[in-house]
């Protein structure tokens, strides 16, 4: 059985790497956005994500205690190493597959960290309180949009459908809970996944039901992001987001 | 506007405006103002909003690849900041009755243009570099200039975007440091990356004075403050100390300094290639504006949904 | 395709802290009002420049009319009766 430090590690790295690869999604859109201000809005939701994510791997690097730093985390791992959720890397697709991902995932994020609050861990529970800020702020942006695309033209309303129809399966993920958060929920540290299904569930419904979309039925649900076990995109981002810290190993930039 | 007022009147006012321009009073939006006068700013502030938002992928080419956490935030933060600027000055420019629809087919269509600097490639992590370092430092000379241009709406967007781009050349500045202090594979990729971006730079202020079509008008109403060369002139004297201090050589052979003037003479630069990138032959030109209509066409359907939720709307709450 | 639409127009008005008055920022283009106000934030409130938007249609703005400036404006010059230097004060008096 590992030790709480090394649980704690695991965890904090986990949220870190949600962050970190959504935050690289995000930055794709960059000069790309369907408007000049959405460009500008989904570039902000982009550094809060790079900001969280270099938050919480500067404390799974301070709780590993091998004096690595947030960018080892970040830039040196292999493909089976990062144990963010799949859905944190699906390709941005078009707008409505974004805001679909930004739905279903920062809805989430906000019983994930309305939870969090209350850890016993006292860093868990600071960075919590200032994530839930800008995660409020996310979910509003997401659900604005998914309502203005669900209830807006026809083509827009198919295209809302199709991506939350696509993404359903990497929901179930979510709500996983295995040996470490289990460990932590028993200490009161981590965040009882499986509790916030339900929640989860209804506000996503009435999101879809004010944008006139349906809440899929398909019940398969895709897992191993948490055992590093990824879709074929990751290993595509790590490639390029890693070129240079590989490629110079001994470099500082 | 006014097409329907007498000569007379026109001439009436032709002169209360020049008059009240030189006496260094600002023009606001609804105020009379010759239609040349109204045209030379579309044309400029357009272009130089087209130019922050073109200017958004070159640099944009290496968010993905920024290679540390600091390195994509500052990057990202840098690229939005330029989105930010297209966008006051687009509102700048709406405020002379052209929409921002019009502007961005000008631009789609070659009808109007966008700063020449952004048709050349970022081939290395470098370039991002040079590009805060050198191209925002060039671009920040002639900002500051135009903060007292006489248009109201201009001056105050300028204003804000030399605030917000005070970082932009310094953290440019301070990626050319760290390579220069980094392993031997960075500073070359530094000094390439100076070699290929100085003189590109250079060009951004434009044709000699000698040579420049537009400046008259523009200095009697005071749009334009200081002539290209001058600009010029500061930006080099400012740039090749910064270069010296981190181990960087300036590319030309016959740049030194000129007791007499006070001033750095620097080699003549080529023009032949500044007027090719202008008409179209630059490496990126093509790319850029495909690239722009592409993230527009594809975004055409999301403001369509945009508009149709508000109808929808506006029939829900009647 | 039909023809382009890069949606409505809207003035920002920031307040930078409580007490202060909301200034004019800008514009920004927007569909509905709580996209305007998002839109207003994410552009104009990045370094903490703010504690308060307002966002206004365009087209609701009445301005008036520089030609008019001469009958707004002129008119308020020679009531100097209405600031303070025009009053004498007694010799000694204080300033209250
Ligand atoms: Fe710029
Ligand atoms: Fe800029
Ligand atoms: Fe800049």
């Amino acid at each position: 059985m590992a030790n709480i430090n090394e649980l704690k590690y695991t965890y904090s790295l986990r949220i870190a790497d949600n962050a970190w690869i959504l935050s690289h999604r995000l930055s794709e859109w960059c000069s790309n956005g369907p408007l000049l201000e959405e460009d500008l809005a989904l570039t902000n939701i982009a550094l809060d994500l790079i900001g969280r994510a270099q938050t919480f791997y500067n404390y799974a690097a301070q709780l590993e205690g091998k004096g690595k730093t947030a960018d080892d985390l970040a830039y040196r791992r292999n493909e089976r190493q990062y144990y963010n959720n799949l859905l944190a890397e699906m390709p941005n697709g078009n707008f409505a597959d974004t805001i679909a991902r930004q739905l279903l995932m920062s809805v989430y994020e906000y019983y994930f960290f309305m939870s969090l609050q209350n850890s016993k861990d006292e860093t868990f529970a600071a960075l919590a309180v200032k994530t839930l800020k800008e995660v409020k702020y996310h979910m509003a942006h997401a659900a604005d949009w998914t309502v203005r695309l669900g209830d807006g033209t026809e083509e827009s309303h198919e295209k809302a459908q199709q991506a939350i129809d696509n993404l359903w399966m990497y929901t179930g993920e979510l709500f996983e809970a295995d040996e470490t958060d289990t460990a932590l929920i028993a200490q009161g540290l981590g965040v009882d996944n499986p509790s916030l299904h339900s929640l989860w569930e209804t506000h996503i419904k009435n999101v879809l039901e004010e944008a006139t979309l349906r809440l899929p039925t398909a019940d398969y649900m895709q897992t191993g992001g948490r055992k590093g076990v990824h879709t074929e995109h990751l290993g595509h981002m790590l490639g390029e987001m890693q070129y240079l810290q590989r490629a110079y190993p001994d470099a500082k930039w | 506007m006014s097409i329907n007022t007498a000569p007379a009147i026109d001439d009436a006012r032709l002169s209360k405006f020049e008059e009240s321009v030189q006496r260094g009073d600002a023009v606001e939006p609804r105020d009379w103002m010759p239609e040349a006068y109204r045209r030379h700013l579309i044309r400029q502030i357009s272009q130089h909003a087209h130019s922050e938002v073109i200017g958004m992928q070159p640099e944009g080419n290496w968010i993905t690849r920024a290679p540390s956490i600091r390195a994509k935030q500052i990057l990202l933060a840098k690229i939005q900041d330029e989105g930010g600027h297209g966008l006051y000055l687009y509102s700048a420019a709406e405020t002379l009755g052209i929409s921002r629809e019009e502007m961005i087919e000008q631009l789609q269509t070659g009808k109007a243009k966008y700063s020449n600097i952004f048709n050349y490639p970022t081939l290395t992590w470098a370039d991002i570099g040079a590009i805060g370092w050198l191209v925002d430092g060039a671009a920040i000379v002639n900002q500051v200039s135009l903060q007292r241009t006489s248009y109201g709406p201009y001056s105050r967007a300028m204003v804000r975007i030399c605030k917000e781009e005070s970082f932009h050349q310094r953290q440019g500045y301070e990626i050319m440091a760290t390579m220069m202090k980094g392993t031997p594979e960075q500073r070359e990729m530094a000094q390439d990356a100076m070699n290929r971006w100085w003189w590109p730079s250079l060009m951004m202020f434009g044709p000699h004075d000698s040579d420049s079509p537009h400046s008259s008008d523009a200095f009697r109403w005071k749009i334009k403050r200081h002539s290209n060369d001058e600009l010029r002139t500061k930006f080099i004297d400012k740039t090749v100390q910064q270069a010296e201090v981190i181990g960087l050589t300036i590319p030309d052979p016959e740049l030194k300094w000129n007791e007499a003037t006070g001033h750095y003479d620097h080699g003549e630069i080529n023009w032949e290639e500044f007027y090719r990138v202008i008409q179209g032959n630059g490496q990126c030109n093509k790319q850029r504006i495909a690239h722009h209509k592409k993230a527009h066409n594809d975004g055409a359907w999301v403001r369509a949904a945009a508009e149709a939720y508000k109808v929808k709307q506006a029939v829900k709450n009647n | 395709m039909a023809t382009d639409t890069q949606l409505d127009l809207w003035e920002v008005f920031i307040q930078s802290r409580n007490g202060s008055h909301h200034m004019h920022a800008g514009s920004v283009h927007a569909s509905d009002r709580k996209m305007a106000l998002q839109n207003a934030r994410d552009i104009y409130t990045r370094r903490g420049e703010g504690s308060s938007i307002w966002v206004v249609p365009a087209n609701s703005i009445v301005a008036s009319n520089p030609d008019d400036a001469d009958m707004f404006f002129d008119p308020a010059d020679d009531k100097v009766y209405r600031h303070p230097t025009f009053y004498v004060m007694p010799e000694g008096a204080k300033q209250i």
